[in-house]
């Protein structure tokens, strides 16, 4: 029997999971986290059971009932509360290069879905970042990475400052713990992802003084108005957005457009910011700045899909930075699938369709059979909503002028923008790796997930490094402790396959 | 002005009864619900900044909530650095905040 792992388990991974058991294999379902539904469906733990907690979430009822059928099948094993820390060749497929790739191939030269995934899979399972959580390796028959993305926000000063929190933070714990960031909340950034963000709190009892999208509504229209036929398919993601727009306009929360918060203001927490309107390029026009009182902020510019797995696993990265798959979710490693935010930011029904792709291919299915003619339909259209989202709300290069040269970069090696130019300037370095040594930018613990993809921007613009380093690629995947590291078994050393254990 | 929990109340959800949950956050007892996190229980409770940061010794709390920033890390009964956002408290848990700081910040 074809033994899957599955890493992650929020829409694409819980329908990868589904899909696969469909076509028979044996899966093994895991998650760092210790509930089910990734951020998407980020909810309350059991401990805390409400009657209409379906009230926060689209889609709930079918959320649980992914939920239910993965729980109750033993042909599943879902591992919670496991964190993958690395993934590296198995030593019996080929041999390894210096730069840590498989030069000869073993049976990846296997061309088609038959092809076995040659990867070791590394975990630690227990309570987070806890000191005795136990190792497990995992050599599994074929790989579903299903890892999502997080958010990503541009630095702006007083962005370091207690209050200002991503908007994927004020949205984790309003639905997963009923708690409201503040009472006077600004809402900013970029992407349809601010309107969810915003219902939640007003939903929590916050008081959204306002949303401010920094693109303007020509832009928006330009990316949203264009072959509107092709949205048809895409009727469940409009509803979702029209549902929103109706929210806000219950709650009364202004939606400004071409404006965003350029500061934020006080000593040792946010007390006001500073909204400006923004010209097409994202770039302050000067006279528009106004002061609003907030005790929290929350802000997002997009999101950065959560590389380190797939770079690992080997597989190729597209220009624009996410995993290139072909029609079947594969990746250019044999036997590693790859669908949902990594693939590109499509959203919900995207990562539920690509899911179910990769997860039917990995079990050995086709992606012209029958069961999953649905599916593939369904990818091809949400296909054009990543596009759409992208020509709408993606990052425009005028950002920058809102820096100041005190603004921190780094936040975890407390990096200004200052110091961070006249370094890279002084070192005359294109190599990214140098240039992070000396600035030491995108070196702390976040392991750069937060700064990275922004000095890559202000270091070396668009076009690159001379090394061709990303700031994406983390041998180590997660922070480890130095004792669990001693204690995990040797490398190329897999424990077994998929064994049934409780951790 | 701070992050607070929605009263059971007033929250349209409808939520059930919860156990309280009780942690030691720098020697001071802060109660939340059962299941939450500890940086969800100390948010909660009006405090929004536990962490020093090593060079500039400025205050930090929570950011990106979901464990990527690891700006809310604390020591949770004597294992160090644990992201507060990710962790669930257990009842009796002795939470520490963090300030690592850097020999350069004694010149």
């Amino acid at each position: 029997m074809t033994e899957v792992l599955v890493v992650g388990a929020g829409p694409a991974g819980l329908a990868a999971a589904l899909a696969a058991r469909a076509r028979g294999a044996a899966v093994t379902l895991l998650d760092a986290a210790d509930e089910l539904g990734g951020q998407y469906w980020r909810h309350l733990p059991p401990q805390r059971p409400a009657a209409r907690e379906r009230a926060l979430h689209h889609g709930w009822a079918r959320f649980e009932r992914m939920r239910r059928e993965l729980e109750a099948d033993p042909g599943c094993e879902v591992l919670t509360s496991a964190q993958v820390w690395a993934i590296e060749p198995a030593d019996d497929d080929g041999r390894v290069g210096a730069d840590g790739r498989l030069i000869d191939g073993g049976d990846r030269a296997v061309a088609g879905a038959a092809a076995r995934a040659a990867l070791v899979v590394h975990v630690l399972v227990g309570p987070v970042d806890g000191a005795d959580r136990v190792a497990r390796s995992i050599r599994p028959d074929a790989l579903v990475l299903a890892t999502g993305a997080h958010d990503r926000t541009l630095p702006f000063p007083g962005w370091d400052l207690p209050g200002v929190f991503t908007a994927g933070a004020a949205q984790a714990l309003a639905k997963g713990e009923r708690v409201a960031v503040g009472e006077r909340v600004v809402v900013a950034g970029a992407g349809p992802f601010l309107l969810p963000v915003a219902a939640s709190l007003a939903a929590t009892g916050a008081r959204v003084v306002g949303v401010h999208e920094a693109n303007r509504p020509g832009r928006l229209a330009a990316g949203w108005l264009p072959r509107p036929w092709a949205l048809i398919g895409a009727v469940g993601k409009a509803g979702e957005l029209a549902g929103y727009a109706w929210n806000h306009v219950r709650h009364r929360i202004p939606y400004r457009t071409g404006s965003a918060v350029v500061a934020a203001h006080g000593t040792d927490r946010v007390e006001a910011v500073t909204i400006a309107s923004l010209d097409r390029d994202w770039r302050p026009i000067a006279g528009t700045e106004r002061r609003v009182e907030a005790d929290a902020v929350c802000v997002s510019h997009g999101f950065t899909p959560r590389l380190e797995l797939p770079i690992a696993a080997g597989c190729a990265i597209t220009s624009d930075r996410f995993v290139v798959v072909d029609a079947g979710q594969g990746t250019s490693v044999a036997g590693v699938y790859a669908a949902g935010e990594i693939t590109g930011i499509g959203g919900v029904d995207a990562a539920l369709a690509e899911g179910a792709v990769a997860g039917h291919v990995a079990a050995g299915g086709s992606p012209t059979d029958a069961e999953i003619s649905r599916e593939m339909r369904a990818r091809r259209t949400t296909t054009d909503f990543a596009g759409r989202i992208e020509a709408s709300h993606g990052i425009r290069s005028g950002w920058t002028a809102w820096l100041d040269d005190d603004t921190l970069v780094c936040r975890c090696e407390e990096v200004p923008y200052g110091r961070l130019r006249a370094t890279g300037d002084a070192t005359c370095s294109t190599g990214l790796r140098s240039l992070k040594l000396t600035t030491r930018a995108g070196l702390g613990i976040c392991q750069g997930r937060i700064c990275g993809r922004t000095v890559e921007h202000l270091l070396g613009g668009d076009g690159g490094f001379a090394d061709g380093v990303s700031t994406d690629r983390r041998p180590i995947a997660a922070p480890v402790r130095l004792a669990e590291l001693a204690g995990a078994s040797a490398p190329n050393r897999p424990e077994g396959h998929l064994r049934k254990e409780t951790p | 002005m701070s992050a607070r929990m929605l009263p059971a109340g007033s929250d349209p959800i409808r939520p059930g009864p919860t156990a309280p949950v009780t942690i030691h956050v720098d020697g001071e007892p802060v109660t939340g619900a059962a299941g939450q996190t500890i940086a969800g229980i100390v948010l909660a409770n009006g405090r929004l900044a536990w962490r020093r940061t090593s060079s500039d010794g400025r205050p930090r709390g929570l950011f990106c909530g979901i464990g990527v920033c690891f700006d809310c890390i604390v020591t949770v009964n004597g294992d160090r650095d644990v992201r507060a956002c990710q962790r669930r408290a257990c009842d009796g848990d002795v939470v520490s905040s963090q300030h690592d700081e850097l020999p350069e910040v004694h010149r």
